[in-house]
């Protein structure tokens, strides 16, 4: 298959097969016995938009799906889903993107749980959560309504259509209309319980998201009580006012994925939600790690300075993000000192969950974690499977991992 | 040192690239402006297929006098290629990441024996 390169230049590559394609990471994963180790993913992605067809008939308001459904006929010029600006794939350069429609996914299971299987068995990953991709940008729609419709839609189509294709190594954490909060309430009330439902997700990239209102309590307390998890999904919006000066995508990217978690975690924190729902497992994905400290060490300075703003809190505003969860990707890794310092300010062993965000640009292998040279063997453990073993109650898949879950306190299932 | 076959000279076309297994070892052999590169498959940022992606001339941004910008454009002399992984971009000629020249692939030498290509493993 042909690929765009300079000037109109063509240079042929192999079609996609990502068994082929991650043919090294099966080699890391066979050198480090990763078989005896449970590891978790919990954030891989799907390109739910290739399957609109299959997803739209979910809707559940007749004018909605209508005005959905001819949007995305052919000869339309209607959108359905908001988009963003910006260049993943780098012009190609990270061939998956231009080849993903090449690759081979002949017969059942669903094609998304084909190319899953294959990434986690070629990088030794025993389950994945599943997220998708379009709808990330979901919390940019206009209409609520909209919004509702879609994450409702996808929701019945990932529990009923892709999960149960999936032999149980797939979770998903559903995607909240964030726009409505009752449309939330009835997502948790409703979804909360299928099988593969491990919480439900926020995403982070939105104009205007107060994580604080009252109007989400009667949802964090339904989370809360069904001991399901409440994460914010990162991405970057290059078209949001803030990053208008950006000229580069780099920046924009680079930025804003930190950016959104910074905003939200800092909103989530002075306004006392730990302390509020002090059972509710909070993550915060796909931002990387170098935030943490810089807004532990920012929140705290100010906190002390001025309490009287956020009397609710007990402790100090690191304490209360030392009680909740982070994913690894994307990690920076270019001071091990820096690194190291992070791990220690945010209690990696028992806080830090390990992601892929495969097939995604910037993914990172399980051995960007094994290899650490400060971790000790427990903290890889937890931070590559354990932790999340514990907080999704996932089995092990076999006797290698049951030992190394129970020498680490992390069988539960 | 083992001399491995790649392929003849006359089957290999300019742009193109070929994929040498030698045990453990895998080896990435170019053919850019009749010449011959090779250089270690395995990427140095997490081990991806370094040598089995796109590639793509450099892309630059010259300044003028006043240090003004003339924006961005295609090297006429430097091409890279790249990890298909992640993006991690290698110059051709010596197998020396763009931004940090430091981060250097494995080269390997390549001998031509009348038409027959072999790299030196």
């Amino acid at each position: 298959m042909d690929l765009i390169a300079d000037r109109g230049r063509r240079v042929t590559v192999e079609e996609l097969n990502t068994s082929k394609l991650l043919a090294h990471a099966a080699k890391q994963a066979r050198d480090r016995k990763f078989e005896d180790v449970l590891i978790v993913d919990c954030d891989a992605h799907h390109y739910e938009n290739e399957h609109f067809s299959e997803i739209l008939p979910f809707m559940e308001n007749e004018v909605f799906k209508q005005l959905a459904l001819a949007a995305g006929a052919k000869g339309s010029r209607g959108s359905v889903a908001p988009g963003t600006f910006g260049y993943q794939d780098m012009g190609g350069r990270v061939t998956r993107y231009p080849l993903r429609s090449s690759e081979k996914t002949p017969g059942a299971p669903h094609r998304d749980v084909q190319i899953g299987n294959r990434w986690m068995d070629a990088m030794g990953v025993d389950y994945s959560c599943l997220f998708p991709t379009g709808m990330l940008n979901i919390g940019m729609h206009p209409q609520k309504e909209m919004e509702f419709e879609l994450c409702w839609a996808y929701a019945r189509w990932v529990t009923e259509k892709v999960l149960p294709d999936c032999d149980g190594r797939m979770y998903t954490m559903l995607c909240l209309p964030f726009s409505d909060p009752e449309g939330c309430l009835r997502m948790v009330e409703t979804f909360g319980d299928r099988k593969g439902v491990g919480g439900f997700m926020v995403t982070t990239v939105r104009e205007r998201m107060a994580v604080y209102d009252n109007a989400y309590m009667k949802l964090y307390a339904a989370l809360q009580e069904r001991g399901l998890a409440l994460a914010f999904h990162s991405g970057p919006n290059w078209g949001a006012q803030t990053f208008q000066s950006c000229n580069r995508f780099i920046s924009a990217h680079a930025l804003g994925f930190s950016w959104y978690n910074i905003l939200h975690c800092t909103n989530w924190v002075v306004n006392g939600m730990g302390e509020r729902f002090p059972k509710l497992p909070v993550i915060w994905i796909e931002a990387g790690l170098a935030w943490i400290p810089f807004l532990m060490q920012k929140l705290d300075h100010e906190y002390l300075l001025r309490p009287s703003e956020c009397p609710i809190l007990k402790k100090k505003p690191s304490d209360y993000m030392r009680d909740m969860y982070y994913s690894t990707q994307p990690m920076e890794i270019q001071d091990m000192g820096a690194l190291e310092t992070t791990f220690r300010m945010m209690n990696a062993e028992t806080q830090l969950l390990y992601a892929s965000d495969y097939p995604h640009w910037d993914f990172d292998l399980p051995s960007t974690i094994w290899d650490l040279p400060f971790v000790s063997e427990k903290a890889k453990h937890n931070i590559l499977g354990g932790t999340a073993a514990r907080l999704f109650k996932l089995p092990p898949r076999n006797e290698g991992q049951k030992k190394n879950l129970i020498k680490y306190g992390n069988l539960v299932a | 040192m083992a001399e491995q076959f790649v392929c003849k000279s006359s089957e290999f076309k300019n742009g193109e690239r070929q994929i040498i297994r030698i045990g453990e070892e895998e080896i990435g052999v170019f053919k850019h402006e009749d010449e011959y590169f090779a250089y270690s498959n395995f990427c140095l940022h997490q081990g991806g297929p370094a040598c089995e992606g796109l590639t793509i001339a450099r892309v630059e941004e010259h300044l003028r006098a006043d240090k003004t910008s003339m924006g961005l454009s295609f090297s006429e002399k430097d091409m890279n290629f790249v990890c298909p992984w992640h993006g991690y971009e290698y110059d051709m000629r010596t197998g020396a990441h763009v931004a940090d020249p430091k981060v250097r692939l494995r080269k390997y030498d390549i001998v031509k024996k009348g038409d027959d290509i072999y790299v030196v493993a």
